[in-house]
């Protein structure tokens, strides 16, 4: 229709010549595409909370998060996590004792000492560690990390925490380095040129103000890693052995929550048994504890993102 | 005169800090291919599994994991892509709903692999009945790296400029018209890069696949509605058996592995590259 | 001011009210209405941009928004195509018939409205597409079935672009210089035959040759269309506009809230030379704004 058509003799139509029909149907179809994210977590509580409700009818919860028992499939059978719990933690601490420091000190000499070139190279070569399949580290943790503490006359079993923790900790140096640096890079530079100005050097600076004012998103990344240490499976489940002990010897083996519930899950426990439910009370723990984490991760995260953006 | 020399120090402890990292990774390398290249050869590939490590090989466990690398994507790039749309162009972000499910997909991108896995235990194989099959491995995968696709998808089509949309609505273009005519071919390559790098991952993942029922000897090709391994699954099997030779083989396996994930991680970052846009 | 007799001086620039005398259409005012806008507010959650607004745009004039920053014009025009609809929490109270029809009434669709009423942007968009493409795009979308080439060469036409660009159409629109761009989006505007052409500061991302060369075609262009443009330059309203409304920002008495406000609507000629008001007086000698 020519313009002219449109103001003389013909009405004026504004409304649409056709329903869109289609807007609405594809409005509709992305937002059950959305849908899927939220049926993922409902799932992933039903999944987990009613079996363990079940369980928690016949094994007292007071029992399981006390008990220094884990003994399900013998007879007769114990319930009590805390030797689980004993051997994630032990291990996410010789981890932390390993990513922490030294990923935080790769982030502050990227972010502080690198050129823009040497970091543009460095950075990615260090994402690559980021990018190996857990499965990789177990079986390095296993087949040269163990024998080569032996070497060096530390005893330990051929599964142990040891070296499982520390291979972790090297699997974990890229996540707390890279969102280090990232809340390092959020501080702006006039806060370093100040400093320099007053004649602080180069590690004053790194120390006194940079670290400090990117402190949220530093400790945003600590807690990702030990969540992630926490819920890391492979590294533990070849290296580290599939024995609760609540001795906390990293020389030993022992068995982490991850690790029960993978071999447990692999196993023929039949449908609906206790042994079964097993699974799903250890998951629901697991699952609380990284989700706190988590949600205590990402507020720092938007905390530190919000002050400088 | 000793600032500088602690600063000389300090920036030198820093320094070792990466190192370390890099350092590990040369031994990690080294050691898997001291170990595995030797037994890096066509039977390998093409061999079934045996119990004589001399013939075993890892066909089956390689092309479950082609399957379900393919699944994966025709799973996770509409769903990834459809939401992100969603997220970004169509919903209003004042409402409560739409920034709970923001906060929900940020929380399921942290949430620990082998809970995936139970979800797929409970859900697919023993839930709805679909049993310890090919499928389910994708589908649970899927889910797993959805939030990652997910967020590249939003940060690919928030990249492109407002003044696009603009021009387009000013021309009489409707809402979907101006998205799928405009922003999404514009977003192509940012969504391309996120997905291979999800799908890379994904290849990687063992956990999830010992809970949905991943058999660790499977001696014929896999099916999409069959019993099934995948390469991480063949490697952790190769490594439980009490011959010396099939940690080799598991090492073989790891190069096998690593090679397909550097091949995908490399075509991410040439597409990223090639098709970089200066707006 | 210098006065000179009767031909432009070429040392001094010429004052806005001779440029005005020299290009204004003293037939203007008896053009029928295109759009007729009635005590009109905008306000941006809960914020009003602009208020009171009264006046009416003729046909094929062009008119002018003038104005000092934050009087609301950019608001105002995009009333006018319903890209405020765009905007989360934009909420227009009042009256804006084209034609006599009520732009806003709850049955009318803004897709057939900005079909009808297009825009030209301050910063030239063009998608990041082939020539051809970005001035097909309006006519593919809107599903106008004839000869889609001849549509396309005719809008290049219509936008004094077709010479410079017939040899090389399926090359990218962003490997034109700034002037080209610009006139390429109005060459996309033109290829769905629009009855309005809206230009939110057409020129203000150009260099001087191209802002002439803009000019010009909106001079061309008016013969067929109704042009509605916003600038903040003085001269380039007394270059090109029949009509021009000048806009001033009301400060709240307690010096807070700013709202934009119309102050005078007239022939162009009248605004520069005698205004009613004085602040349109102030404003346009250049005492402030």
């Amino acid at each position: 229709m020519s313009s002219s058509e449109i103001t003389t003799g013909l009405e004026l139509r504004l409304r649409a010549q056709r329903r869109r029909v289609g807007e609405d149907v594809v409005k509709g179809a992305l937002a059950v595409c959305a849908l899927i994210s939220v049926a993922t977590t409902v799932g992933i509580v039903v999944a987990l909370f009613v079996p363990a409700f079940e369980f928690f009818q016949e094994i007292s919860i007071v029992d399981f998060l006390t008990g220094r028992d884990w003994s399900p499939l013998f007879q007769p059978a114990h319930f009590g996590v805390l030797p689980l719990v004993a051997g994630t933690l032990l291990v996410t601490a010789i981890a932390s004792a390993v990513a922490m420091p030294f990923g935080l000190g790769a982030a502050i000499y990227l972010s502080e000492y690198a050129s823009p070139r040497t970091r543009g190279i460095l950075k990615p070569a260090f994402e690559v560690l980021a990018g190996i399949p857990t499965i990789v580290f177990g079986y390095f943790a296993l087949t040269f990390v163990t024998p080569l503490l032996r070497d060096l006359g530390i005893e330990v079993d051929i599964f142990n925490t040891l070296s499982a923790g520390l291979v972790m900790g090297v699997m974990l140096m890229p996540t707390v380095a890279s969102l280090s640096e990232d809340a390092m890079g959020a501080v702006p530079r006039d806060l370093r040129d100040g400093a320099h100005a007053l004649g602080s050097t180069k590690v004053q600076v790194a120390t006194r103000i940079v670290v400090p004012a990117a402190v949220s998103g530093i400790i945003a990344s600590f807690v990702l890693a030990i969540s992630r240490a926490v819920g890391e499976t492979m590294i533990v489940l070849i290296a580290m052995g599939q024995q609760p002990n609540l001795a906390l010897d990293p020389r030993e083996a022992a068995e982490t929550m991850t690790a029960f519930i993978a071999a447990t899950g692999a196993g023929d426990v039949p449908t609906g048994s206790i042994e079964y439910k097993t699974i799903f009370a250890v998951g629901a723990l697991l699952f609380v504890m990284t989700l706190v984490m988590n949600l205590f991760a990402i507020r720092l995260v938007r905390k530190y993102r919000e002050v400088y953006e | 005169m000793s600032r500088g020399l602690k600063g000389g120090v300090f920036k030198g402890l820093l320094f070792l800090s990466l190192l370390v990292g890099f350092l590990m990774l040369a031994a990690l390398l080294v050691d898997v291919f001291q170990d595995g290249l030797p037994y890096l050869d066509l039977t390998l590939l093409t061999n079934p599994p045996s119990s004589d490590p001399k013939i075993a090989g890892a066909r089956p466990a390689i092309l479950a994991t082609i399957y379900i690398g393919v699944l994966l994507l025709l799973f996770v790039v509409p769903i990834g892509v459809g939401t992100a749309v969603y997220l970004e162009e169509y919903a209003d972000k004042r409402r409560w709903y739409n920034k709970l499910l923001e906060i929900n997909i940020q929380n399921l991108a942290a949430v620990p692999s082998i809970v995936y896995g139970i979800l797929g235990l409970a859900f697919l194989v023993r839930g709805i009945g679909l049993g310890r099959v090919l499928l389910a491995g994708a589908m649970i995968l899927t889910l797993l790296v959805l939030p990652t696709v997910i967020i590249a998808a939003r940060e690919a089509i928030r990249s492109v400029p407002d003044s696009i949309r603009q021009g387009g609505y000013a021309l009489g273009a409707t809402q979907w018209q101006v998205v799928s005519r405009q922003v999404l071919p514009a977003a192509i390559p940012g969504i391309a890069t996120g997905s291979i790098l999800a799908l890379s991952r994904a290849i990687g993942e063992t956990a999830p696949l010992i809970m949905i029922g991943a058999v660790t000897y499977i001696s014929f090709d896999p099916t999409i509605l069959g019993p099934f391994t995948a390469l991480p699954i063949q490697i952790y099997s190769f490594l439980r058996l009490p011959q010396e030779e099939f940690k080799l083989l598991a090492a073989a396996s790891i190069i096998v592995l690593l090679a397909i994930l550097l091949t995908l991680n490399a075509f991410a970052i040439f597409i990223r590259n090639r098709y970089r846009r200066t707006w | 001011m210098i006065t000179t007799t009767g031909q432009a001086s070429t040392i001094e620039p010429m004052s806005l009210a001779e440029i005005a005398r020299e290009h204004g259409d003293e037939n203007v005012a008896s053009r029928e209405s295109v759009f007729q806008v009635r005590d009109l507010a905008v306000s941006y959650s809960g914020n009003t941009a602009i208020r009171e607004v009264g006046l009416d745009v003729l046909k094929n004039a062009i008119t002018a928004f003038i104005g000092p920053s934050g009087c609301g014009k950019s608001t105002l025009i995009r009333c006018f195509n319903r890209m405020n609809d765009l905007v989360p929490g934009a909420k227009v109270d009042g009256e804006v018939l084209y034609h006599g029809k009520d732009l806003y009434a709850a049955d009318v669709d803004p897709v057939e409205v900005r079909r009808r009423i297009g825009m030209v942007f301050q910063k030239p968009n063009p998608f990041p597409k082939s020539i051809y493409d970005n001035v097909a795009f309006g006519p593919r979308v809107l599903a106008m079935k004839d000869d889609l080439s001849e549509r396309v060469e005719g809008a290049l036409q219509q936008a004094a672009l077709w010479d410079e660009v017939k040899d090389r159409l399926k090359e990218s629109a962003l490997g034109l210089s700034g002037g080209q761009q610009q006139r390429l989006c109005i060459a996309r505007c033109l290829a769905v035959e629009p009855d309005v052409i809206l230009m939110d500061e057409p020129a203000s991302a150009l260099d001087p040759i191209s802002t002439t060369r803009i000019e010009d075609l909106m001079h061309e262009l008016k013969r067929q269309y109704t042009i509605v443009i916003v600038t903040h330059n003085m001269q380039q309203a007394a270059r090109v506009a029949d009509m021009t409304a000048f806009f001033s920002v009301d400060v709240a008495p307690d010096g807070g809230r700013r709202t934009g406000i119309l102050v005078e609507y007239d022939k162009t000629a009248k605004i520069f030379t005698t205004p009613a008001d004085k602040r349109t007086e102030d404003y346009v000698t250049g005492r402030f704004g």
